[in-house]
Formats: C-alpha cells, sequence, structure tokens
C-alpha cells in the first residue's frame, strides 16, 4: 500500500526520550491531522521525518512507499518525494525565491537535464498567482525580513512548485492571522488529491475548519493517545488536552 | 550537525595538471647577484634596469620578513630552493599555432583562446617567467593602445615606460616588492593613449607549469588623459607537493579623468605562496578600481591600494576572498588620500571553510589639511564551520574637520538549520553550502562584469563540492 508510515517510532535528543512507541500511516490521497499540547513532540516528529540529524532515532521504523527513510539522508528523503513545511523557516540570506526554487527543481531532474526556464518561470508565477503572492516576491532573498504570514506562504508555495508524494505540514497555522490562514488552507486544498498524502500537526483546531482532514489523532507525552474521524478534533476542542492527557495515562498503565 | 571536511584538493577539474617542462632558459635554483645577471643577459636589459634589479635584490636581501604583524607560514618559504626564471625560449607569438604545442595545449584546456575570440580586446598569456602568446585587435591596436610583455614595454617603449615604472609602488615599498624588482619577467605593459575608450576587457593569464618555481610578473598600465581601460587577469597552477611563490608587483597610472578597472579572478593551487603588491595612482577626477576575487593559495597577501593624488579622483576595492581547508587569505586594501574631495569605497567579503583563515586588513588615510573627503568601508565574513576563523584589522586614520568616514563589519555562519532547511528541499549538502556562499557574495558579484560573475560562481561551486565530507 502506498503510505508514509511509523511504526514503534523512538526518538531522543541528548539522551532525552522525546518520542516513545509512536505508530502511524498516512496513506497516499488522503489528510491526517496530528493535534497534541506543546511539548507532546509533535514538531520532533515532523525534523524525524524529513531526517534531522539532531535526535537519534533509538527503536522502530519510518518507512515511505515501502522504502525505509531511515537509511536515508535528508535531500535524498526530500528528493524522493517528502516535503515538510517548516514551523519556523530559516532565513537564507542573498539567494532570491526564484533562484531557491530553481535549484530545489534542479536537483529533482535526471543528471545532465536542465530545467528549462521559461517553462519554470511560467508555472512559479501561476502557482503564486493561485496563492495570491506578487511577482516581485521571486527577487526576494528567502524568508529574509519576511512576516509570518509571508514566510508559511511560501513554505507552500515551495509545496506546490516540488509536488511531493507526502507533505507534513508542522504548525502551518501558528501566528497567521484569519485572512492569512484562508489563504494558506485554500493553497493546500487545491493540493489535495490522490497523488498525495499530508501530515497536518497542529496544536488548534482552528485550521482544520479550513483543511477538513479524513482522520485525527492526538498526540501526548510522545505517542498517539486517541485516533479517530474529523468529529475527534471537536470532541478535543470541547474537552481540552487534560481529557487527552487521561486517556495517555491510561495507556500508560495498562502497559 | 556533521560538517567535517576533509583536505580539499583544488583545482582538480580545472587547474590542476601539468606538461613535461621545456624550458631552454632556466637560472637554476637559489637567489644571488648572478641569478639577477643572468635574468638581465637572457632578456638583454638596458643598464638603467639591470641596475634596478641589482637594487632589488640588495633591498631584498636587507629587509626582514614581516612575520611579526603577518604570518609565521613565510618563515617556511625557501629562498634557495626556489628557480627564479624559467622560459622556453621561444618569444612571445603573436598567433596561437605559433605557440609550441604542449604550451599551447595548456592555454586551451584553461579555455584562453575561446575567450579571446568570443569577448576579449587582447590577450597576453604568460607560461612560467615569459609571455608565450600575445596579440590585440587590430581597431584596438589602430587606436594607439598599447599592450604588450614587461621586456618588450621597456625595450620599445622606454620614454612612457621609464616615467612611470617603479613610482607607483617603489623598490622597497616591502620585501616582497624588492623580490620582485630584482627578479621581474613578464607581466603587462598597457598604454591607453588620451581619450580612447577601450571597449573590450584586456586580459593576461598567468600559468605556473613548473615545480620550486617563483613566478614574478610586473605589470604597468597607463590610462593617459580622460581614458577608460579594463583590464582581467586570471591565474592557476598544478599542485605540487613543493611550495610555488608568486610574487607580482602592479602598478596602474590614473590620469586626469581616466578609468581603469583592474580584475583579477585568481585560483591557485594550495602549494602556491601569493605575496603580491599591487596599488594605483590616481589623478584630478580619475578612477581606479580594483576587483580583486582570492581563491586558492597556500597563503595569499594582497592590499591593492589607490593613492587619490589629484582632486575629486575616486578609489574603489571590491574583493572577494574564500579560505579554504589550511589556506590563510590575508587579504585587503588600501586608500591613501593624497588630495580635497576624493572619495574611497572598499567592500570585502570573505569566507573561511574548515580549518581556513580569512583576515581583513584595511589602512584608510586623510590627513587634516584636506576636505570634504569621503570613505565607506565594509567587510562581512562568513564562517562555514566551528573551525574556521576571520579577523579584521581595519586601521583607520581620519583627520580634520571636513572628512567623513564609515565603517561597517559583519561576521556571520551558516547555520545547521539553514543548511537542513535547504537540504529538505533536495538539496546536497555540498549544494546548500555553495547557494548560502553565493547568496553571501551576491550583491557585491552583481556589481562585476558579466562573465567574470559566471566564472567566480563556478569557482565557488567547485570548491564548495570538495570542501564537505
Amino acid at each position: 500500500m502506498k503510505e508514509l508510515r511509523v511504526e514503534n517510532l523512538h526518538v531522543s535528543i541528548d539522551d532525552q526520550k522525546i518520542v516513545r512507541g509512536l505508530s502511524l500511516a498516512v496513506p497516499q490521497g488522503e489528510v491526517h491531522a496530528i493535534m497534541g499540547p506543546n511539548g507532546s513532540g509533535k514538531s520532533t516528529l515532523a525534523k524525524v521525518l524529513a531526517g534531522h540529524p539532531d535526535y537519534q532515532v533509538t527503536a522502530g521504523k519510518i518507512t515511505m512507499d515501502g522504502e525505509n527513510l531511515l537509511e536515508l539522508d535528508p535531500d535524498e528523503r526530500a528528493r524522493r518525494g517528502l516535503f515538510l513545511a517548516f514551523q519556523y523557516p530559516s532565513e537564507v540570506p542573498g539567494v532570491t525565491i526564484a533562484n531557491f526554487l530553481r535549484a530545489a527543481v534542479q536537483a529533482r531532474l535526471p543528471e545532465g537535464q536542465e530545467l528549462e526556464a521559461t517553462e519554470y518561470y511560467a508555472r512559479l508565477y501561476e502557482k503564486m498567482e493561485q496563492l495570491g503572492m506578487d511577482r516581485s516576491f521571486t527577487s526576494r532573498s528567502v524568508n529574509e525580513g519576511f512576516s509570518g504570514g509571508e514566510k508559511k506562504r511560501t513554505e507552500i508555495l515551495q509545496l506546490a512548485m516540488l509536488e511531493p508524494r507526502y507533505a507534513i505540514l508542522d504548525e502551518t497555522d501558528s501566528g497567521l492571522d484569519i485572512d492569512a490562514l484562508k489563504t494558506v488552507a485554500h493553497g493546500v486544498n487545491s493540493l489535495r488529491g490522490p497523488n498525495i498524502g499530508i501530515l497536518l500537526i497542529t496544536h488548534y483546531q482552528r485550521i482544520l475548519n479550513y483543511i477538513v482532514p479524513d482522520h485525527v489523532h492526538v498526540m501526548v507525552h510522545g505517542r498517539i493517545v486517541r485516533s479517530g474521524g474529523k468529529e475527534l478534533a471537536l470532541e478535543l476542542e470541547e474537552r481540552g488536552y487534560d481529557w487527552a492527557r487521561d486517556a495517555a495515562d491510561e495507556m500508560a498503565l495498562s502497559r | 550537525m556533521k560538517t567535517e571536511t576533509k583536505a580539499v584538493d583544488i583545482n582538480r577539474n580545472i587547474g590542476d595538471f601539468a606538461y613535461p617542462e621545456v624550458h631552454v632558459r632556466d637560472a637554476g635554483a637559489g637567489l644571488s647577484e648572478k641569478t639577477v645577471h643572468y635574468i638581465s643577459d637572457v632578456k638583454e636589459d638596458p643598464d638603467w634596469v639591470r641596475e634596478f634589479r641589482l637594487r632589488g635584490l640588495k633591498t631584498f636581501l636587507e629587509k626582514p620578513l614581516p612575520t611579526h604583524w603577518a604570518s609565521k607560514d613565510l618563515e617556511t618559504i625557501d629562498f634557495d630552493k626556489i628557480r627564479y626564471y624559467l622560459a622556453p625560449g621561444t618569444g612571445a607569438k603573436r598567433s596561437w599555432d605559433e605557440v609550441p604545442e604542449d604550451i599551447k595545449r595548456t592555454f586551451e584546456r584553461l579555455g584562453i583562446p575561446e575567450q579571446e575570440r568570443k569577448f576579449l580586446a587582447g590577450v597576453e598569456a604568460q607560461f612560467d617567467s615569459e609571455a608565450v602568446y600575445s596579440n590585440i585587435k587590430k581597431a584596438v591596436g589602430e587606436q594607439g593602445v598599447i599592450f604588450v610583455g614587461s621586456t618588450e614595454g621597456l625595450k620599445n617603449h622606454p620614454e612612457i615606460f621609464r616615467k612611470w615604472f617603479g613610482k607607483v609602488i617603489p623598490i622597497a615599498d616591502n620585501k616582497f616588492s624588492a623580490l620582485n624588482s630584482a627578479v621581474f619577467s613578464g607581466g603587462s605593459f598597457i598604454y591607453v593613449p588620451p581619450g580612447v575608450k577601450v571597449k573590450h576587457p584586456l586580459q593576461a593569464y598567468f600559468r605556473i607549469n613548473a615545480e620550486n618555481f617563483g613566478q614574478f610578473e610586473r605589470t604597468l598600465i597607463i590610462a593617459d588623459e580622460g581614458s577608460e581601460v579594463t583590464y582581467m587577469e586570471g591565474c592557476t597552477a598544478p599542485k605540487f607537493n613543493t611550495a610555488t611563490l608568486h610574487s607580482a608587483v602592479v602598478e596602474l597610472v590614473a590620469l586626469k579623468g581616466a578609468k581603469i578597472q583592474y580584475i583579477t579572478v585568481q585560483n591557485w593551487s594550495a602549494n602556491v605562496f601569493n605575496l603580491v603588491t599591487k596599488r594605483g595612482l590616481a589623478h584630478e577626477n580619475a578612477e581606479v578600481k580594483w576587483i580583486d576575487c582570492n581563491i586558492g593559495s597556500r597563503l595569499t597577501m594582497k592590499y591593492p591600494g589607490v593613492v587619490l593624488k589629484g582632486r575629486k579622483a575616486r578609489g574603489e576595492v571590491l574583493s572577494i576572498a574564500l579560505a579554504n581547508n589550511g589556506q590563510h587569505q590575508d587579504t585587503g586594501a588600501k586608500m591613501i588620500h593624497a588630495a580635497d574631495e576624493t572619495t574611497s569605497n572598499i567592500i570585502s567579503k570573505s569566507i573561511s571553510v574548515g580549518t581556513g583563515r580569512a583576515t581583513y586588513r584595511g589602512l584608510v588615510h586623510v590627513p587634516k589639511h584636506l576636505k570634504n573627503c569621503k570613505n565607506n568601508t565594509e567587510c562581512d565574513a562568513l564562517l562555514i564551520n566551528a573551525t574556521s576563523r576571520t579577523d579584521t584589522y581595519p586601521a583607520i586614520t581620519v583627520r580634520g574637520t571636513g572628512n567623513a568616514v564609515q565603517h561597517e563589519a559583519s561576521v556571520s555562519q551558516v547555520s545547521a538549520d539553514q543548511i537542513f532547511y535547504m537540504q529538505q528541499r533536495g538539496l546536497t549538502e555540498a549544494q546548500a553550502m555553495s547557494l548560502s556562499v553565493n547568496g553571501f557574495v551576491n550583491d557585491l558579484v552583481r556589481q562585476f562584469p558579466m562573465e567574470y560573475s559566471v566564472e567566480l560562481k563556478r569557482l565557488i561551486e567547485l570548491e564548495m563540492e570538495g570542501s564537505v565530507g
């Protein structure tokens, strides 16, 4: 089956356990949301999936369409079709968005094949228009001096251009006002389809009103404590994370 | 984040190849009066040049190495093991077809004849001590522009040559200008007549092919009143296990209202000591601009300068230095204001990779009696690894009340998060580094001529490719 699959994942940083036995599967064509309180390990999960070198995977498996991701460098995972929209995207001073994305698109072409510049720009401008971005944006340095909303929109622009098989959106809603949130959600929705699996990581239910998930998972203390349909998000919103924490304690006791 | 570096085998794709030596003129190893006489005999120097050389030798032997302020590494140069003059003895040809086959192949691999056809007004190609090829486009020559080697210049144009030779940089300026004065050979002599604007660049290419060798070219460019000229030089050498010395002297004279732009694309292999003195003299309303890019070498010490001698003269140094593993780029600029309303601008960017070390040394001098002088100095350093090093030594003396000076410096580091972010978009670690470095120099490179900025970006990519473990 085509899916991004995590099995019994354990992750530490500096001997501190952050993810403790997490399992999850995001099939292609579906949108899954992970909700959880601060410190539950959501962002760690996102970085580990992308291959951040600071974290140690001490046990478990991560596969993408059956291929073992843990053996691959971050850039190899990316070129095979894994995308992470960062919660805090880095600045790349002096490198324009156009040149940065061009290098990223070029990196996906077979050896010896040159990117066709006019086609590339036509596609770039089309995607920017869909996201309500001005063309002058392309000549700005990546994320340098960007507002929170501009950064998130730029992440979604990259997602649209790179057409991954699986995308992880790490708190893409944080720091956005309602208009910016709608624009970003509209961008993500336009990318939904049978060829992409999306994992949406969020603290708040709010974004799920605009990007309606197929499944919702609740993450506490480094593992998934509840899973359900989209209505789980509303239940969580109503009952609060303490309810989820209780569930986590129950799980711990039952072991 | 893991950013191990390994020894970088630089230039392996461009300049790291050597053909067997074909020299018939060889001054042997070591430096003495005999060496100087040998060179003077071979070159059939006039008496005044022979005396100039001997004075250079005396000064060189008397002066101590500047190791107290610069680098102890200078002490590892064994002046007795170096060969000071090597030449094929064929003279400079006007056509590539007449250049000996091996040497011609060298320059073809470096792409020189191709560039000449594409966008240059004239080319001189130096192989070890002497030019093997020298040619100027007919139309440019017909305007009265002279572009020849230094030997030919001093012989055939003594009335212009002698007037300026050794005047901008005297023999005793420093130990290595004295060394160059003793054994100089090759380099360019350029004269641009009043009002002539040379549209395309003149280019010289300096190639070291021999081991245990010193290259000591001497360049003199005179732009007469209201004229304009751009000169580009490129340098490479193969990678030998022993030290190679490159010690040039470059003197520029921009007469009233003239403009000289001097561009260096230096890409030495990691065994070269590159100890070069470069200075321009700007007369009234004249402009001297140095674009200086230092990639490679074991140790480079180079501080291009401008003496702003006439009212409203302008001086500029735009420099980029990349210090890779085990390399030290000790570079900077000197601006000597000597007239009212003179302005100078220094922008320096350095990148240190692995155990590389970049040092900026700047000297700006504005004496008290001058009015309305301006200097702007910006130096930015980028550190790639935790083991990389950068130092900045700006010496700015501005006296008097009617002068303005502005100085900005910054040090930044490529963060592990930045590299991870770029890798997440599919770039390899090396590609990510290279893009970061290109971003860092981008605003400066944009001011360079097109052909040069393309070349520079390619060189940076090659350097960064080899620097990631």
